[in-house]
């Protein structure tokens, strides 16, 4: 699914990306800790190909193509999806218009017709409900005036009528409440399938009670420094990262 | 200041140009009824001498600093529009359909065919009844007549020279119009001039919805039209209007429109205006707070193109204190396109606890577009809070990344988020199917004619005077 060998990128002249490592298989589902600043979102922003996120050197192959060939848009429509940390508020965009423009290039990239005005309607607001947001979000203007919880719960709506074969999700879960965690915990879970692959970035171990990781990697300095299963991640709560470090990773 | 050059410059009657020598050839071919005369010949006698006596509009005129009025030479000799049947169709083409009661006029003249009836309240200044009658004579080209003398632009006196008919609204006290009303000022003709006046009285406790729309007959009935436009609006106490004026004539039209309001005590006005812009598009709003308490929301969107003027100017005069102001204005300019908003707020000394916000945002889409964008503050109240920004900004790198990020193209994107850049301020609108009808006119705008969308980051002539 995902293949990212001896990956450098930089933002702004520094670099962040030290050498990154990391395969993943369909079907399985990587969790990625590690404290502030080590660069998680990074990874993200520089898979999706957000300008200004450099490649040093290093590749990325997602499904056999080499990722880094591809516009953020093409990658996009080949399935790669970024919940992102801080999801952009587009105040006279209706949220309705922008899930149908996206639903219509995936579509359109996967040989499929293009859905009705009248049933794309249909399936936005029977997402919509599956992430208990109220339909009248979708009327109005991107993440506009939404609250925190809302706009995490937007992203995953978009997850669910993309259809992408490779999820990944930055800190989805910081700042939920565990109402709403549990919420985008089901709508991932409900996702989960053999050959749909999720990243899950998150600074708690508790989402990872609701979501069960095949692995849990530390990400440090821009490289990851230790990988494990579920244990990992509850070993990181108790002592912090702190004693990575020490052990002179 | 160059207010007190205007001044100087105002006793002295100059010599008159030929716009101005026609405009008054015009004024005397109009023909009044005995009824018409006794109401109006006062105000079309003291409109042509202030007309003739007003400043000269041009560069080292502050208030036409802008603007250049050269393409009104085209009209030294043009004749009075006469008013041209509409085809069959075009009402419910290219009129929105309201649940309002509406109200067409062609060329300054009332089609009654395309017309509902007029509701009580509602008459021709011909047709005045003596309530009317007392009504225009009290307010007519008062209300125009009260902001700054200097600040008046000598349009708004020749819309008085060049009144013979006009409609007023009376909306009597505590009644509440269930309908919004929907007035429509079309042009037809060639080269022709036309001249439009209207007076809405709201009476205390009352509330209306007033829409007005301008547009110009299919081009094979219409082409390089002028028109002069102006609205007085007295607002009474604790009453409220919801405005809305769509400027969206054809391209080859010139447009002179002012909207000049009072407002008194506890009153309250919404306002919305939409433009595009024309060979000549000058727009001037006044609002004069004369009573406390009285507050001011004003939202704007315009959009001009190809070789496109759009020129809007408003001034608020805060006289008295506790009253609220709010302006946003959005715009975008394209290819060789100009466009001008200058906000003028006027605290006066006594005008305590006044708020008063200004914004204006410009999207420019070409190198060769031009913006001026100008707040123009004056505030001799010390106890007030004032707050203005104007921006000439591009496209948000992050919006556009965040919809490239879900598959939409570079290329669709830009149009989406140069449309809401607009689309943005619709939801002031009131009345839902005004919002849906004025939606999907800017959406047909920005896919059938990309030079509306930002597609790149231009630097060019983008003028601020902050
Ligand atoms: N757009 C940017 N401009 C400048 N510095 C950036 C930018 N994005 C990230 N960085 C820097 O890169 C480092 C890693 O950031 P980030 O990937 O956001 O970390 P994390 O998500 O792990 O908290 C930080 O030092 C941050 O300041
Ligand atoms: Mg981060």
């Amino acid at each position: 699914m995902l293949e990212i060998h001896e990956l450098f990128a930089k933002v702004e002249g520094k670099q962040i990306l030290n050498g990154l490592n990391l395969s993943i298989k369909p079907g399985e589902v990587h969790a990625i800790m590690g404290p502030n600043g080590s660069g998680k979102s990074t990874l993200g922003n520089v898979l999706t190909g957000r300008a200004g996120y450099e490649v040093i050197s290093g590749d990325a192959s997602f499904n056999g193509k080499n990722l880094f060939d591809l516009e953020v848009e093409e990658r996009a429509r080949d399935g790669l999806f970024l919940a992102f940390q801080y999801p952009v508020e587009i105040p006279g965009v209706s949220n309705m218009e922008f899930l149908k423009a996206s639903v219509d290039a995936r579509r359109k990239h996967l040989g499929l017709l293009d859905l009705s005005s009248f049933d794309f309607m249909k399936l936005a607001r029977e997402s919509s409900q599956k992430v208990s947001l109220d339909p009248a979000f979708l009327k109005r203007g991107v993440n506009e005036g939404f609250s925190g919880g809302e706009k995490k719960r937007n992203e995953i709506m978009q997850m669910m009528l993309l259809e992408p074969s490779l999820c990944i999700l930055d800190e989805t879960d910081s700042g939920l409440d565990i109402d709403a965690l549990q919420v985008v915990a089901a709508g991932v879970n409900a996702m989960r399938s053999s050959s749909r692959s999720f990243i899950v970035v998150t600074h708690y171990q508790r989402l990872l009670d609701y979501i069960v990781p095949d692995y849990v990697h530390v990400l440090s300095q821009g490289k990851i420094v230790r990988t494990g299963d579920k244990e990992l991640a509850r070993e990181l709560e108790a002592k912090g990262y702190g004693w990575l470090e020490e052990e002179g990773v | 200041m160059a207010d007190a050059f205007a001044n100087r410059r105002q006793s002295i009657p100059a010599v008159l140009n030929p716009f101005q020598q026609h405009a008054l050839v015009l004024a005397g071919q109009q023909v009044l009824s005995d009824g018409q005369a006794s109401i109006l010949q006062t105000l079309r006698q003291e409109g042509a001498e202030k007309f003739k006596r007003a400043t000269r509009p041009g560069r080292k005129v502050e208030h036409w600093k802008y603007t250049s009025v050269q393409a009104l030479k085209t009209y030294e000799s043009a004749g009075w529009a006469t008013p041209a049947k509409l085809p069959e169709g075009f009402c419910s083409e290219r009129l929105m359909t309201l649940n309002a009661t509406r109200l067409v006029f062609v060329d300054g003249a009332l089609d009654a065919a395309a017309s509902d009836s007029m509701p009580a309240g509602i008459s021709l200044f011909s047709e005045a009844d003596s309530l009317a009658t007392q009504l225009i004579s009290s307010h007519l080209g008062k209300i125009a007549g009260s902001v700054d003398p200097s600040r008046q632009n000598l349009f708004a006196a020749l819309n008085s020279a060049w009144t013979t008919e006009g409609l007023l609204i009376h909306v009597a006290q505590n009644v509440i119009l269930e309908k919004p009303i929907y007035l429509v000022y079309i042009s037809t003709g060639s080269n022709t001039v036309a001249s439009q006046r209207t007076l809405v009285v709201m009476e205390q406790g009352a509330n209306a919805q007033l829409i007005e729309h301008f547009l110009s007959a299919d081009s094979d009935l219409a082409d390089s039209c002028f028109v002069n436009t102006l609205t007085e609006i007295h607002i009474g106490q604790n009453a409220q209007l919801h405005h809305t004026r769509f400027n969206l004539e054809h391209e080859s039209a010139a447009h002179v429109g002012a909207v000049h309001v009072n407002l008194m005590r506890d009153s309250v006005f919404n306002g919305f205006t939409v433009s595009e812009g024309s060979k000549f598009k000058r727009l001037d709003y006044h609002f004069n707070h004369c009573g406390q308490g009285a507050s001011l929301r004003f939202e704007g969107v315009y959009l001009a193109r190809h070789d496109q003027l759009i020129d809007y100017h408003t001034c608020i005069e805060h006289r008295v204190p506790h009253c609220t102001s709010q302006q946003v204005f959005h715009g975008i300019v394209g290819d060789k396109a100009k466009a001008v908003f200058n906000g003028r707020i006027h605290i006066f000394q006594d005008a305590q606890k006044t708020l008063a916000e200004m914004n204006n945002r410009n999207l420019l889409t070409s190198d060769s577009a031009e913006i001026n964008t100008k707040p123009e503050l004056e505030i001799y109240a010390d106890d007030v809070k004032c707050a203005h920004g104007a921006t000439i900004s591009q496209l948000d790198d992050t919006s556009l990344y965040y919809l490239q990020s879900r598959g939409i193209s570079p290329s669709q994107a830009r149009m989406m988020l140069s449309f809401g850049f607009v689309n943005e301020l619709l939801s002031g609108l009131p009345v839902e199917d005004v919002k849906l009808w004025l939606e999907n006119w800017l959406r047909h705008r920005f896919s059938e004619d990309r030079s509306l969308v930002s597609e790149t980051k231009p630097s060019g002539n983008a003028g601020a005077d902050l």
